[in-house]
């Protein structure tokens, strides 16, 4: 029983950072129909420069975070007007080749300016510190990134569901060209989502670079795996992705706490398994 | 009616021909590109021979994603399911290359089998997921199985009989490559009469349109499954070449990395050409050996460069580039 808790609270945290970091993703495929396998590289873009203002600045982690969102969506704006834009509507062979082209030169640049060691993103001290939670003591950060996740969950669902601009959203992923001719500014709300998705993968970066670690390859490295949590959970759905992060979080954890000699294989067999039943994910629309 | 069906063959006949001899002229630049490399860089025939080796794995790719429009990032696994065979047959007694070549060809099939039934399942999205959940328990199993497969030290040792009993495999590599170039050549021309037949005519058609295929009474997912068995044998001679000619079989041989890269290749040269994926693997592995010497973290920077550019600038690869230059085109053969 103890084992099956610990597994389970570690396989929750860790399911949060797929989430945070997933749930752009998956918005990105969702809303725009765009593969972005760059995705994991805003990310880790993030990591280093949350990394580089806390480390090496010595600023505070809350300062750290706020300044790598706005830092990643900063960078992310060129790239979305002059890359981005024109493969909109390409067929999926074209937009995995240019994210992956964007992939290559984020992780080759990274590593001319930055080296190939691991980057850390020191905590403040009272999320170092173990807390005990009843049948186990666990790390603060463990507690706060559920948390976070909880919290994006709770905010996104909001955001889409109950106000405006998430009216237009939908309305958007549903039908763009009738909601232009309705007045809505599709521009806009593809830009303003794709700001909010790679928000997201930069919080997720920072608050989950205790579970991926930040380095050169993190974007190659995590690629698939972020890929495959939206696939599985089916693209644009935030509560199939919910689902597939803690499904895929939890087989992944208990493959590495109950057989770490057989690495990912049971995370891929799992994958398999859940595309071939779910063809679209489990909870993605009919295209 | 008839009339219209007359007047098709007639003008189809002045195009095979043109096509016909621009595929003779085709293989004879292999032979002679082919032998230039041997003359020119007789110290880098073992570079040579991996481009060889990897050219026929970009070619099994282009047989899925360039006339079947099947998108993969897991062709690897076929690759390392010959190159794992041909070792693994290798070590147990089985030296004589031929048949390795065989065996590897038999194993990439089979691996073709199972991959095309688990991929055909899905589309999209899913299915090019699929292809990399694939390669990565390929992955997995042959790291875990080190019994077999030697883990992540990777398979060695592979002592290969002298090829027809006469010509050894030398330091030198020359035995191999030679062996590889006729292996390529027999592979491009045999490819070439699959994609002209009418089972390489309904792949692509296929390709364009699914939907009516099955409308016109053809079943698609045999057709798609006997080309992933074909492009598995392919992919699976390329690794047994790979391992004869390195005596290593490596986990890299069955990594996504090599599945992207090869896909890279293939996107470089021209999709849906058998031509394009040749040219795509000398560029690029000529590039990335020039390059990564000096530093591999460039060679990453300047791949995904080279990659946007040609999304932006030339979607159909390089040899459409060549082909809307020479200003001949008769139709994508």
């Amino acid at each position: 029983m103890q084992t099956v808790l610990s597994i389970a609270t570690d396989a929750l945290a860790f399911g949060m950072v797929l989430f945070i970091i997933c749930i752009g993703l998956s918005l990105t495929m969702g809303l725009m129909r765009v593969v972005n396998l760059a995705h994991g590289a805003f990310a880790m873009i993030a990591g280093y420069i949350a990394s580089y203002a806390a480390r090496d600045l010595g600023l505070g982690y809350a300062v750290a975070i706020f300044l790598a969102i706005v830092g990643t969506i900063i960078i992310s704006i060129p790239l979305e007007r002059f890359l981005y834009r024109r493969i909109y509507g390409s067929p999926e062979l074209t937009q995995v080749l240019m994210t992956i082209g964007i992939t290559f030169c984020v992780i080759g640049i990274t590593n001319y300016f930055f080296g190939p060691t691991l980057k850390t993103i020191p905590l403040p001290q009272a999320l170092s510190q173990p807390v005990d939670i009843g049948f186990r003591t666990i790390a603060a950060h463990r507690l706060f990134v559920i948390a976070c996740g909880a919290v994006v969950a709770g905010g996104l669902w909001y955001l889409i569901e109950r106000t405006s601009f998430g009216i237009k959203l939908r309305a958007t992923v549903d039908n763009a060209a009738m909601s232009d001719a309705l007045g809505v500014r599709t521009q806009v709300v593809y830009a303003v989502s794709f700001a909010i998705a790679i928000g997201l993968a930069a919080l997720g970066g920072v608050v989950g670079a205790e579970f991926l670690p930040i380095e050169p390859y993190y974007a190659l490295r995590y690629m698939v795996m972020f890929l495959v949590v939206v696939s599985v959970g089916g693209a644009g759905s935030i509560l199939g992705a919910v689902i597939a992060c803690l499904v895929l979080g939890l087989v992944d954890t208990t493959g590495r706490y109950l057989m770490p000699e057989f690495g990912n294989f049971f995370f891929y067999a799992a994958v398999i398994l859940i595309v071939c039943l779910f063809p679209r994910g489990f909870l993605g629309r009919a295209q | 009616m008839q009339l219209t069906a007359q007047a098709g063959t007639v003008s189809a006949a002045p195009r095979a021909k043109s096509l016909w001899w621009r595929d003779v002229i085709g293989i004879v630049s292999i032979i002679a590109l082919g032998a230039a490399g041997y003359w020119l860089f007789p110290d880098n025939l073992a570079l040579l021979t991996r481009i060889i080796a990897v050219a026929l794995l970009v070619l099994s790719i282009d047989l899925i994603v360039g006339y079947c429009g099947v998108a993969t990032l897991g062709q690897a696994a076929l690759f390392g399911a010959g190159a794992y065979a041909a070792g693994i047959a290798c070590v147990n007694g089985v030296t004589e290359p031929m048949t390795l070549l065989a065996i590897g060809a038999a194993a990439g099939a089979a691996a073709g089998l199972v991959m095309g039934t688990i991929m055909l399942r899905a589309h999209g999205l899913a299915q090019l997921v699929l292809s990399i959940a694939i390669v990565q328990l390929f992955h997995e199993a042959a790291n875990k199985a080190s019994a077999i497969t030697g883990g992540s030290d990777g398979l060695a040792g592979l002592m290969v009989s002298p090829l027809f009993g006469i010509f050894e495999f030398d330091l030198w590599g020359k035995t191999a490559y030679i062996m590889g170039l006729a292996l390529l050549l027999i592979v491009f021309v045999a490819l070439k009469f699959i994609v002209a037949s009418p089972f390489g005519m309904l792949c692509r058609g296929i390709k364009q349109d699914p939907v009516r295929i099955r409308a016109m009474g053809a079943f698609v997912f045999p057709v798609l499954l006997k080309m992933f068995a074909i492009s598995g044998a392919v992919a699976g001679m390329g690794g047994a070449l790979a391992a004869i000619s390195t005596q290593v079989v490596g986990l890299d041989s069955v990594s996504f990395e090599l599945s992207a890269n090869a896909l890279v290749m293939l996107v470089l040269g021209g999709l849906g050409t058998l031509y394009g994926a040749l040219i795509g693997t000398v560029i690029f592995m000529g590039f990335e050996h020039v390059v990564s010497a000096i530093n591999p973290f460039h060679w990453m920077t300047m791949v995904g460069a080279l990659l946007i550019a040609v999304v932006l600038a030339a979607p159909g690869g390089l040899s459409s580039l060549v082909e809307k230059v020479s200003g001949s085109r008769g139709g994508k053969a």
